[in-house]
């Protein structure tokens, strides 16, 4: 066996058309599917052109029972949820005045690292992001 | 219920992430207070039930969290780098790194040493946490008239 690359990964979102407006408005990405199923409506994003996307998943029933799902939620808007996705660009510093242009919530501004440059963001829920240029 | 929850804990993690981020500067209570529309009175209680321990208790850990950093892998002195983490008193900052870390900061800068990797993982993962059994912080608790986040020393804080 030998896997080449993570090509669906998942992230919490605590609604998801607010998701949409910050994933593909404010950062960028484009819509992959969205599609009602029913029992959930299954919602990725992916950088233009690529083939890896991120569900934007909504932790609730029926896949999680009420209190679990109200746990989640919490543990989400606390940073805590443990999802995280580091982006990687060309400028960071570009990137970082473009965000904060935009209002989004800067946690790092960028920053010479051992690995490259790059710099920290929350989604509006509480999820960590990372936007990088790294070069090792 | 769970809504009013999220609402408090998505603010509070933006209080955090000022804490993270201006750590380095001279945070105010109330400042920090007014960014999320509530007392500080009120801050300082909903911080600490939401992560643990007050923001000034975060804040001085943060700072020496940086400061071990900067002890690790830049040349600065010591005095530098007290004032380069927001301390405006190098007793106060000796005594309060002491405390946590369990060494002077001229001993640590002298045998610390740690591998690479992502800055922000290191900032998460070696901040000198409150909770930790066996900690030095144990034995005692300095309060730093430098550091404005909390009038209050941590003597509320669990020990």
């Amino acid at each position: 066996m030998k896997l080449s690359y993570p090509r669906l990964s998942s992230i919490y979102v605590l609604d998801q058309d607010q998701a949409l407006d910050f994933y593909v408005g404010v950062l960028g990405l484009e819509v992959g599917t969205d599609a009602d199923l029913g029992f959930m409506r299954w919602l990725t994003v992916r950088v233009p052109g690529d083939d890896r996307e991120i569900l934007l998943e909504r932790p609730g029933p029926p896949a999680h029972d009420p209190q679990t799902a109200e746990q989640v939620r919490e543990l989400v808007a606390k940073g805590a949820a443990g999802g995280w996705i580091a982006f990687q660009v060309d400028d960071v510093d570009a990137a970082h005045a473009e965000l904060v242009e935009k209002g989004v919530e800067i946690t790092q501004p960028p920053t010479d690292q051992s690995y490259g440059r790059d710099m920290g963001l929350r989604d509006p829920f509480g999820n960590n992001l990372r936007i990088g240029n790294v070069t090792v | 219920m769970s809504e009013a929850r999220e609402r408090t804990n998505r603010a509070m993690l933006r209080v955090r992430d000022t804490l993270d981020r201006d750590y380095d500067q001279d945070l105010d209570v109330e400042a920090l207070a007014r960014l999320v529309h509530v007392s500080p009175d009120h801050l300082i209680r909903t911080f600490r039930s939401v992560f643990g321990e007050t923001p000034h208790r975060y804040l001085q850990r943060r700072r020496v969290e940086r400061a071990m950093f900067l002890l690790r892998t830049t040349d600065l002195d010591v005095t530098e780098v007290c004032l380069a983490v927001g301390f405006t008193s190098l007793g106060t900052f000796s005594r309060m790194f002491s405390a946590v870390v369990g060494q002077s900061p001229s001993e640590y800068a002298r045998h610390a040493t740690l591998p690479a990797v992502p800055g922000c993982f290191m900032m998460a993962w070696t901040r000198p946490s409150t909770f930790t059994h066996g900690s030095p912080s144990r034995s005692s608790s300095p309060s730093s008239p430098s550091s404005s986040v909390s009038e209050k020393p941590d003597t509320t804080s669990p020990h």
